[in-house]
């Protein structure tokens, strides 16, 4: 199953919180360049899945190797976490910089980058997701999509091989989703490999290589959006569509 | 509110002892007026001097302490943890008057049968009580502040890279400070009420010398109204700085 050079290869994950079994034996494989959406209903591990991904959640036995570094100790932990970028539900900016040293911050003490080129980074990164002139306001002064934008370039500066994206529509007003998913689908045009937990179908029409169907912490179904969205194969996957989809 | 009552109790009392028939109060002792009366004045006011470099000196060490004690305390790994749990609930369960003792008397015992012959003063003796007594306090006031920084700032801080050192300089503690600074501030009106405690090992701090002048001069209840009302100008500047303070911090905070 385990091809060498895929992006992403998770084998028997297994997750546990107390008593609780948030994933259970998870096998995944992510390459290059592909764009996965990750949907279910809510507590089905999604979330705990990508975040195991960058190690935010660590998990209790299995395999997770990220662009060829197995995740085994602190060290290959901050590799792997070089090589992937996040975007949370929450944006998650640094209220008390302004947008500019939120874009910065990593790249000049994380990557020892000069302000100079931080900053020309950074400004290149906010002209990307279209806000350029908010620059030097707090990210309180910003409306939940332009932050959640900031977080999205905040994240690219960082020049991530993939990105992950939790649910970052879900805290947002209605009439701001469409403005971060624009930006979302203009990284997932340009090849960048993403795995997107989201339940804005049609973003995931539009943008997915494939979907991932979780529920109780097991993957339930894999496919392409077409054969996902037309003919699911589970009952409980088809439960699931008919709910979200009826509105 | 209660220090408005409290400063006008005190001028109660004050106007009452000069009505009152002579023999029953004797302000004379501390009449500026008077010779006599000056040089009593001035006796327990320099005091202060000493009342503050002791506040001044412990709460610093206090916080530094403190922060010793709260980074380790909220690691994920219990036995990082542990340690400073234990100095906390220990230190905290200790009176401030007997470890007082135990610092003064006692400490230069042990020191010197581990061999190192330091004598600690009345001055040292109460700084090093007051700082630790106090630290406990502080450590708990970092931890809350620090762990009320939502888990997301971390998390963000660990995907762009930053290492533990860096999120904490970086991220959560010019966000803590805003919320430790105040409690921060209340703590050192605290010490400086405790100091007090130092009189009793001889360092001639406001207290000691309030009680050295009611021995040579009979007059408790003038003395240690004087001692009183000069412990509330001490507190009451204090916390209009902390008022000052919280104000510039909450509105930090809505911007």
């Amino acid at each position: 199953m385990t091809k060498p050079g895929d992006a992403i290869e998770i084998s028997g994950l297994n997750k546990w919180y107390g008593d609780y079994q948030a994933l259970k034996g998870i096998d995944l494989n992510v390459a290059h360049g592909e764009r996965i959406v990750v949907c279910g209903p809510s507590g089905s591990g999604k979330s705990t899945l990508i975040r195991c991904v960058n190690s935010l959640e660590e998990h209790d036995s299995g395999r997770i190797v990220v662009d060829g570094i197995e995740m085994i100790d602190n060290d290959s932990i901050n590799a792997i976490r070089s090589e992937v970028g996040m975007v949370f539900q929450q944006f998650n900016l640094f209220p008390h910089l302004s947008i500019l040293q939120n874009l910065t911050l990593g790249p000049m003490k994380a990557r020892g980058m000069s302000k100079a080129d931080a900053d020309a980074r950074a400004m290149e990164y906010l002209e990307r997701v279209r806000i350029p002139d908010q620059a030097h306001k707090k990210p309180s002064e910003l409306s939940g999509g332009q932050q959640q934008r900031v977080a999205i370039a905040r994240s690219l500066c960082m020049e991530p091989k993939i990105m992950l994206f939790d649910e970052p529509t879900s805290a947002l007003d209605p009439e701001m989703i469409s403005e971060v998913l624009e930006v979302i689908v203009d990284l997932a045009e340009e090849g960048m490999t993403m795995i997107v937990v989201t339940h804005e179908m049609g973003f995931a029409r539009r943008a997915a290589d494939r979907m991932i169907f979780m529920d109780h912490g097991e993957v339930i179904e894999t496919g392409t959006p077409i054969e996902f969205f037309e003919a699911p194969k589970t009952e409980r996957c088809k439960q699931f569509l008919s709910q979200i989809l009826q509105h | 509110m209660k220090f408005k009552t409290a400063f006008l109790f005190g001028c109660l009392i004050f106007l009452v002892g000069c009505n009152a028939a002579p023999g029953t109060w004797g302000w004379y002792v501390i009449d500026p007026r008077t010779p006599a009366g000056y040089n009593n004045i001035r006796f327990l006011l320099n005091g202060f001097g000493a009342t503050i470099l002791l506040s001044v000196i412990a709460a610093a060490m206090s916080m530094i302490i403190g922060m010793l004690v709260a980074l380790p305390g909220m690691s994920s790994n219990r036995w990082i943890r542990l340690p400073s749990r234990i100095y906390i609930e220990f230190v905290r369960a200790i009176p401030l008057l007997p470890m007082l003792f135990w610092v003064f008397y006692g400490l230069p015992v042990v020191l010197k049968s581990m061999g190192i012959n330091i004598s600690i003063d009345a001055f040292w003796g109460a700084i090093i009580t007051l700082a630790i007594s106090d630290s406990a306090f502080t450590a708990e006031i970092y931890r809350s502040g620090i762990q009320s920084i939502a888990k997301g700032q971390t998390e963000a801080a660990k995907t762009v890279g930053l290492n533990y050192t860096q999120t904490m300089r970086y991220v959560i503690l010019p966000q803590a400070i805003r919320r430790i600074l105040p409690p921060l501030a209340n703590q050192f009106i605290y010490i400086v009420k405790m100091s007090a405690f130092a009189s009793v090992i001889g360092m001639q701090e406001l207290t000691r010398r309030a009680n050295e002048l009611v021995v040579t001069e009979y007059r408790p209840l003038e003395i240690y109204t004087l001692l009183i009302l000069e412990y509330l100008v001490l507190v009451l500047i204090i916390s209009f700085f902390v008022r000052w303070l919280e104000r510039k911090m909450g509105s930090d905070e809505s911007r």
